[in-house]
C-alpha cells in the first residue's frame, strides 16, 4: 500500500486508503472529497406517493432458482443478518445489521428501501465530478455505518468481491419492474423540519427513558444473546454507528425516528408517525449526543476533523453531559 | 487453623439462615398453586395444570418458564382491571402483593412442558404463520413478532412475554382483547399497536406457528 496515497487522501484509516487506492487504480477522475465513500451523502426528498401507494416489490417467494436466486438469498441474509452472515461479518466492526436502519429487511416505504435506491445508482455528481455507484455506496455504509475499520477484515468489502456481488443481486431483484433514473415516492427518509426553537437535549432524554430505553437499554447498548446475536440495535456506545454515518446527523436521525420509532408504533409505510417534529428531534439529539467510534476520516484533532467533515447538523465537537463529543470510544 | 475452620464454616451458616426464608416463598408458591388462598384465589392448578402448561381449548396460558416478573405485571395488571379478564380478574384481586411475587417466582422456576402445544391448523396456514412471525407484515408497516419477543419469540426480559410453547387459543384472545380494549396494559401501547392491524386470519396463522413450537429459554 502506497504511503503517500494514505496522506494525501484520508490519513490514518487503513479503510478509506483501501477504497481511495481502488479507485485509482479504476483510473477515474479521483476527487479527494469524494461524496459517496467520504461522506454519507444527504438524499433529496422523494415525492409524496400517488394513489397507488409505493412500488410494489417482490415477495420471498418470488425469488427464482439457481445461481441468481442463491445470490439474492445469500444478498439478503447479507443485508438482514449482517453479523451472522459468514462473509459479510468479517466486515463489521460493531453490533450493528444493515436493516437496522432500512426497516422491512430493506423493503419498507420511507425506511431508505433498496429498491428505491436500486435505480438512482451509477449517479454523476458535479460537485466532485465523479460518477458515484452502488458499489461505493454499500461499502461507504461498511465503513461507517457498521464501523469496518474495527472489523475483523479491517475494511469494507473488497469492489467486486462476491458479496457485494450477492447484495447487489439482492437489491437488483427488490427493485423488479421499478423505473430508472427516478426518486421513486417512498426512497430515502422523509425529512422533518427543525422546530423553530432548535431542539432540547434534556428533554430528549425524557423521551428516550420513557419510550426508548425499553428495548435500546439506558445507555443505548442495545440488548444481545449470550452468543452475540443483535436482539435490539445499539444507538450510541463502542457497537454503534461511527461518527461518519449519516445517521449521527441529527435532521436525518429525527427524519428516521419519526417515521419508524418506537418500533410497531411508528408506521414508516402508511407514513405514521408516533413523536411529534419536535419530539423526533429532541429524542435524536439526545442519543447524538453520545460518544460512538471514531470517524474514521480523522483529521488528527477534533477541530480540524470538525472543520472539514462536520459542517452540518451534528453534534461533534460539541459539549454535552460535560464533555466535548467526537474523540471516539476506546 | 480454628479459624480456617470458621471461615469454611461461615458459607454453610449462611445457607442455614437463609434457606427456611427461601424454603417458606417457594412453599407459599407452591401452596397458592395447589390450593389456592380463602380470599378468593382458587387453586391456580385447576386451570394452568400441574405442569403448569395450561390447557389449549379453554384458553388457559402456560404459566410454567415464564419470566417471574412479568407474571408478576399480569397478576398486578389483571387485579387493577387495566387488564380485563371475568376469569382472572377475582383471583388476582384475592392475592396479596407478596402472593402474587411467590405464586409467580414459583411458576417462572418450574420447567416448561418440552411437548409443544401443537395446532390441528393446515401446514400451509402455520407456514404462513411462520413468515408473519419471523417477518412481520411489512407491506402494510408491522413488524415481525420476533423483532420484539425475541429469536424464536422465545422472550425478552420482563417486557416481551414468551410466546413459543404459548397456546394458540390464549395468543387469539390476546389480540381480541386488545383489539378491544380489554387488555390496555402494555408499554407505550407497543404491543395494542400491533395487534390492531392483523387480521383474523393473520392472528390464527401466526398464533398456529408459535403453538407449534415447543418452549425454549428466553434470549435474555
Ligand atoms: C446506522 C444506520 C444505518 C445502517 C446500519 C446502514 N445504513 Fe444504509 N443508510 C443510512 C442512512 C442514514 C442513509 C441515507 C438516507 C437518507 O439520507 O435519507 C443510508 C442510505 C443507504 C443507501 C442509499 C439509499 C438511497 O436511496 O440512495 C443504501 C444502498 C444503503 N444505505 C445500504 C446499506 C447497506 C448495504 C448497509 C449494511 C452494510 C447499510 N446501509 C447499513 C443508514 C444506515
Ligand atoms: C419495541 C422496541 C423498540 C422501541 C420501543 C424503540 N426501538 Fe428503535 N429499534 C428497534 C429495533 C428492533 C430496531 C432495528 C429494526 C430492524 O432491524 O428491523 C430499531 C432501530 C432503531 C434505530 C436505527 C439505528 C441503529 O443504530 O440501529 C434508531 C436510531 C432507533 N431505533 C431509535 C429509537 C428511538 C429514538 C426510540 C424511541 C423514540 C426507539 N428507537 C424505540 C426497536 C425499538
Ligand atoms: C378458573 C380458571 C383459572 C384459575 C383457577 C386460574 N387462572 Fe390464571 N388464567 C386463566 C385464564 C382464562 C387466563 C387468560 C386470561 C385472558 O385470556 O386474558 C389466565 C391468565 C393468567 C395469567 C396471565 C399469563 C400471561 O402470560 O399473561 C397469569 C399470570 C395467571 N393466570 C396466574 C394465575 C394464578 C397465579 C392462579 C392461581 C392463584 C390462576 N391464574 C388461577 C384462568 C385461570
Ligand atoms: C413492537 C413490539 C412488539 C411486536 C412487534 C409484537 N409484540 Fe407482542 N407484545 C409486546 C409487548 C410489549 C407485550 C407485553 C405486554 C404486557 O406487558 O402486558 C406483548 C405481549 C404479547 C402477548 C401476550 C403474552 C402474554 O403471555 O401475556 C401476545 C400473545 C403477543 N404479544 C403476541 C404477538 C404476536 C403474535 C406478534 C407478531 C404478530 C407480536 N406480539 C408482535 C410487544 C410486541
Amino acid at each position: 500500500m502506497n504511503k503517500t496515497h494514505q496522506d494525501i487522501i484520508l490519513p490514518g484509516r487503513h479503510t478509506a486508503l483501501l477504497l481511495a487506492a481502488t479507485l485509482l487504480v479504476a483510473g477515474t477522475a479521483f476527487a479527494q472529497d469524494d461524496e459517496t465513500l467520504t461522506k454519507q451523502v444527504e438524499l433529496k426528498e422523494a415525492p409524496e406517493a400517488s394513489g397507488e401507494g409505493y412500488f410494489d416489490y417482490p415477495g420471498m417467494d418470488e425469488i427464482p432458482e439457481g445461481q441468481f436466486g442463491e445470490a439474492v438469498r445469500s444478498g439478503m441474509e447479507a443485508f438482514v443478518n449482517t453479523l451472522q452472515h459468514p462473509e459479510a461479518k468479517r466486515h463489521v466492526g460493531n453490533g450493528q445489521n444493515c436493516a437496522n436502519c432500512h426497516l422491512g429487511g430493506g423493503m419498507a416505504a420511507n425506511s431508505a428501501p433498496l429498491w428505491g435506491a436500486w435505480g438512482i445508482y451509477p449517479k454523476y455528481r458535479g460537485k466532485n465530478d465523479h460518477v458515484n455507484t452502488m458499489d461505493e455506496r454499500i461499502r461507504g455504509c461498511f465503513t461507517y455505518s457498521m464501523n469496518a475499520g474495527d472489523s475483523e477484515a479491517g475494511g469494507p468489502p473488497e469492489p467486486d468481491s462476491q458479496l457485494l456481488k450477492d447484495m447487489q443481486s439482492f437489491m437488483f431483484w427488490s427493485a423488479r419492474g421499478a423505473p430508472l433514473g427516478e426518486n421513486l415516492p417512498g426512497r430515502g427518509y422523509r425529512s422533518v423540519e427543525k422546530p423553530e426553537d432548535g431542539y432540547s437535549i434534556s428533554r430528549g432524554k425524557s423521551i428516550y427513558e420513557a419510550q426508548c430505553a425499553v428495548c435500546h437499554s439506558g445507555d443505548g447498548s442495545g440488548k444481545f444473546t449470550a452468543d452475540g446475536k443483535q436482539i435490539f440495535p445499539p444507538l450510541w456506545g463502542e457497537k454503534a454507528f461511527n461518527w461518519g454515518a449519516g445517521m449521527h446527523r441529527i435532521n436525518t436521525a429525527a427524519g428516521f425516528i419519526k417515521y419508524n420509532m418506537p418500533l410497531g408504533k411508528a408506521n414508516p409505510v402508511e407514513k405514521h408517525a408516533a413523536l411529534s417534529d419536535q419530539e423526533a428531534w429532541d429524542v435524536a439529539a439526545y442519543m447524538n449526543s453520545h460518544e460512538r467510534p471514531r470517524d474514521p476520516r480523522w483529521e488528527g484533532d477534533r477541530t480540524t476533523t470538525a472543520e472539514k467533515w462536520h459542517d452540518h447538523e451534528c453534534l461533534f465537537n460539541h459539549k454535552a453531559h460535560g464533555q466535548i463529543l467526537g474523540e471516539g470510544t476506546k | 487453623m480454628q479459624r480456617l475452620h470458621r471461615l469454611r464454616t461461615l458459607p454453610a451458616l449462611l445457607f442455614l439462615a437463609l434457606a427456611p426464608v427461601t424454603t417458606a416463598a417457594s412453599d407459599l408458591g407452591e401452596q397458592l398453586a395447589q390450593q389456592g388462598n380463602d380470599k378468593g384465589a382458587s387453586a391456580c392448578t385447576t386451570c394452568h395444570g400441574a405442569d403448569g402448561g395450561g390447557n389449549g381449548p379453554a384458553g388457559w396460558p402456560r404459566l410454567a418458564g415464564m419470566n417471574a416478573d412479568h407474571l408478576v405485571k399480569q397478576l398486578n395488571d389483571m387485579a387493577s382491571g387495566e387488564r380485563d379478564n371475568a376469569t382472572m380478574n377475582p383471583i388476582a384481586k384475592g392475592l396479596s402483593a407478596e402472593e402474587r411475587r411467590a405464586v409467580s417466582e414459583y411458576y417462572a422456576e418450574m420447567e416448561a412442558p418440552t411437548e409443544a402445544p401443537g395446532t390441528d391448523a393446515a401446514q400451509s396456514v402455520v407456514e404462513r404463520g411462520r413468515a408473519i412471525a419471523e417477518q412481520g407484515l411489512w407491506r402494510k408497516g408491522v413488524p415481525s413478532c420476533v423483532a420484539c419477543h425475541g429469536p424464536g419469540g422465545d422472550g425478552v426480559g420482563a417486557d416481551f412475554p414468551a410466546l413459543s410453547g404459548q397456546h394458540a387459543s390464549y395468543i387469539e384472545n390476546q389480540f381480541t382483547a386488545w383489539q378491544d380494549g380489554d387488555r390496555q396494559n402494555d408499554p407505550n401501547e407497543l404491543m395494542a399497536s400491533v395487534a390492531k392491524r392483523l387480521t383474523e386470519e393473520e392472528i390464527k396463522a401466526v398464533a398456529a406457528w408459535f403453538a407449534s413450537q415447543p418452549a425454549r429459554p428466553s434470549a435474555e
